[in-house]
């Protein structure tokens, strides 16, 4: 045995070249697959890549790349791994990048670069991606001598992973890749101005339980910051021991069992009435890895007017970054919640404010006409939800079909939901969904998509088909840019400034083309024939679902409006049955 | 503020001020007595004490800043450097010399037609003294922004309306 150690170590001290480095350095990571593609800088990466045994996915854009990487990382909770190579492999990922600050998903991503000689001249596939890509990373770096390679890689991990997560750029010149150095991964990573807090501050743990047992209408705002610290037991346990409600972010959706009687909904733009109205009537708001985006909030001057405002969030800055906090803990929201169950405070006495809620719950509910000539989108959710069970992965895009999954998919686990919130990222849904489905092999996974959308990255089905990943592509075929013509409907006087798509291409026949089956339904008895035949097909299908076109999105908070100026709410006795 | 040395850094810093839209009056960067550490100083004008928290936060979140500091209800020394490049005929020479005098001034460089002054101290007394020398005709300025040091003395704390960060 020690002898094998003796030979190990010396390996360990082998000379090797930039390229194997990376790959050694991956597999010390355990990275499962990587996301990529090959060209000029990253040739010698490719080479070294070639029978490394390494699982790499060749998707047909860089830009399919890195969100297959964010949809992988938001459903396995480890890093997703892009390689690009320099120039337009670089630039094709700034979409994706922004969108993975935006929405703390934790990726390590590498470009290629030109020769350390050559950087600066404008050689060919040049781009300054450091520069590029500063504003839209956690860090990012570009390795200046093979010395420093095996360092970095290892704080990049390090960097993506902890405190609020985030992409990490590693940009490696050409001669660097093919440079001989000394590889050493053991060693410790010493970063002396980044030490996240992640264990909360006791006194003001204690001046939250003190103000939740005084407080007569609280409720909890849990955002993704739940799920990237895996706490939903502890958010649930808590809720229930201190006789809480809970309302979602847009993010936070899996995070709280969506048919628990505590839950209000979604909150925001397109939020439930009851979790808004939650929000605006509160005394006391705590905020669980939220950020209070503006999207959440509406209109500042009227959000929770009359709240105590408590934030627990692993990033300081984002604690009274929006709203002015009288409670603030910096902490994991895993450690903060374990704290304060642990405190067991006195409980708030809900009773009369849980009535309230109810009352509103079953008053003001999500509605829409059913209408079985055509397919509302809302109720092709609705089957979606009841055919998997509620148990299936939801990728989307952004926009109205991303809003109505969100409403009308109850998300009772955590980990289900892949969506672009932040940034609002057209086209992320479908190369989303085959990062998510390599991340849980045995999920069923349902890319719901608008034809808009789907427009910008369906080249990724070639990825889906080679694969066989049973991976279901939803289109919600309104013929339009739904939310930006829902917006012109509503505040531009119907003026369709280049909305409306009237000529979709078949994309029943571009299944075919894929060699995957599509199928197309334009009414509801057609829209359930054709879901129950998908998920009878144990491999890829995409479904087109002509939908009515000019369904809108409801209830809604306009731009400039607070919660509480929600239109589009009716109360139940005034729905037509 | 204290920073690691390391390329891009004052890209990124400067790139934060841009990008969450906050003012740099000025800046300066140096080297401290610690290897491979930085010190640079800001002054920015804000609106109030929120943006100011928000603008150390934003500062303290970047990986290669290790220590932010907010000074600007502090006693400090604060410094700034300028060259002011006035036009003089040598009957005036001495006009000048006496008017810088008291500003602890110095005549740096002389040539047949003009006078190089360099004057250090605080933003106010080098405006002051660049308004005195205006009307001789100035052909150039150079300033540095101002660097800054708390007192090893915290007695009086003194009020500016610019907040400084080091």
């Amino acid at each position: 045995m020690s002898r094998m150690k003796v030979e190990e170590k010396t390996f360990e001290k082998t000379k090797m070249s930039g390229a194997l480095m990376l790959i050694e350095a991956l597999k010390s990571e355990n990275v499962e697959v990587i996301f990529g593609y090959p060209g000029g800088a990253v040739l010698p990466l490719y080479d070294k890549l070639y029978q490394s045994g390494v699982f790499h996915v060749l998707t047909r854009h860089e830009q399919g790349a890195i969100h297959a990487a964010e949809g992988y990382a938001r459903i396995s909770g480890k890093p997703g791994v892009v390689i690009a190579t320099s120039g337009p492999g670089a630039t094709n990922i700034v979409t994706g990048l922004t969108d993975a600050m935006m929405d703390s998903l934790p990726l390590v991503v590498f470009t290629g670069q030109v020769a350390t000689s050559v950087i600066g001249s404008d050689a060919f596939q040049e781009a300054d991606v450091l520069g590029i890509t500063m504003p839209i990373t956690k860090y990012n770096y570009q390795v200046r001598d093979i010395s420093e390679l095996p360092k970095i890689i290892k704080e990049a991990f390090h960097i993506a992973t902890t405190g609020r997560p985030g992409p990490v750029l590693i940009d490696i010149p050409k001669n660097i890749t093919t440079a001989e150095g000394e590889f050493d991964y053991e060693q410790e990573v010493h970063l002396p101005g980044y030490q996240p807090t992640t264990q909360p501050n006791h006194l003001q743990i204690r001046r939250l339980v003190e103000a939740v047992s005084q407080s007569k209408k609280p409720v909890i705002l849990a955002g993704a910051g739940v799920l990237h610290a895996n706490a939903s037991n502890e958010l649930r346990q808590y809720a229930e021991q201190q006789n809480i409600p809970v309302v979602h972010t847009l993010l936070g959706l899996g995070g709280f069992p969506a048919d628990h009687p505590l839950f209000l909904g979604m909150a925001g733009m397109h939020g439930t009435y009851t979790a808004n109205m939650a929000l605006y009537e509160c005394d006391l708001l705590i905020n669980i890895g939220a950020r209070f985006d503006d999207r959440v909030t509406g209109n500042l001057k009227y959000f929770a007017p009359k709240a105590t405002v408590a934030h627990i969030d692993i990033d300081p800055a984002e604690i009274g970054k929006n709203v002015p906090t009288k409670i603030p803990i910096v902490s994991d929201a895993k450690a903060a919640l374990q704290e304060l169950i642990h405190q067991q405070g006195k409980p708030a006495d809900t009773t009369a404010w849980l009535d309230q809620l109810n009352e509103w719950k079953r008053r003001f509910p999500l509605y829409y006409e059913d209408d079985a000539q055509t397919i509302k989108p809302q109720k092709l959710i609705e089957m979606i939800y009841e055919l998997t069970n509620g148990d299936a992965i939801i990728t989307t895009d952004v926009g109205q079909h991303q809003m109505w999954a969100a409403q009308y998919y109850k998300f009772n686990k955590p980990h289900r939901w892949v969506t672009s919130g932040g940034l609002g990222t057209m086209g992320f849904g479908l190369p989303a969904a085959i990062g998510a489905q390599l991340a849980d092999r045995n999920a069923t996974v349902v890319s719901i998509v608008g034809d808009g959308g789907f427009q910008m990255t369906f080249q990724e089905l070639a990825v889906i088909q080679e694969l066989r990943l049973p991976i279901k592509v939803v289109i919600i075929n309104n013929q339009a840019l739904g939310m930006v013509r829902q917006w012109q409907e509503l505040f531009y006087e119907k003026r369709y400034s280049h909305s409306l798509i009237p000529n979709q291409p078949d994309f029943v026949k571009l299944a075919e083309a894929y060699n995957m089956p599509g199928f197309r339904a334009k009414t509801e008895a057609e829209a359930m024939e054709v879901l129950k035949k998908a998920f009878a097909i144990d491999g890829p299908v995409l479904l087109d679902f002509h939908v009515k076109a000019d369904e809108n999105v409801y209830p809604m908070v306009a731009p400039g409006k607070g919660l509480h100026e929600m239109v589009g709410v009716k109360a139940c006795e005034e729905l037509s049955q | 503020m204290t920073v690691n040395n390391r390329p891009g850094v004052l890209n990124r810093i400067t790139g934060l001020f841009t990008k969450r839209h906050y003012n740099i009056e000025s800046i300066t960067v140096g080297h401290t007595e610690v290897e491979g550490i930085s010190r640079m100083t800001f002054v920015v004008n804000v609106e109030d004490e929120r943006t100011a928290e928000q603008i150390i936060k934003q500062l303290n979140k970047q990986i290669d800043v290790l220590k932010v500091s907010d000074i600007t209800d502090q006693a400090i020394v604060a410094r700034e450097l300028a060259l002011v490049k006035v036009s003089v005929t040598p009957a005036l020479r001495q006009e000048i010399y006496t008017l810088i005098e008291p500003f602890r001034a110095s005549v740096v460089d002389v040539s047949k037609d003009s006078l190089v002054i360099q004057v250090t101290g605080e933003s106010e007394k080098v405006e002051a003294l660049i308004e005195l020398l205006r009307p001789y005709g100035i052909k150039e300025v150079a300033r540095t922004g101002t660097t800054a040091f708390t007192r090893g003395s915290q007695k009086t704390a003194a009020m500016h309306k610019t907040a400084f960060i080091i």
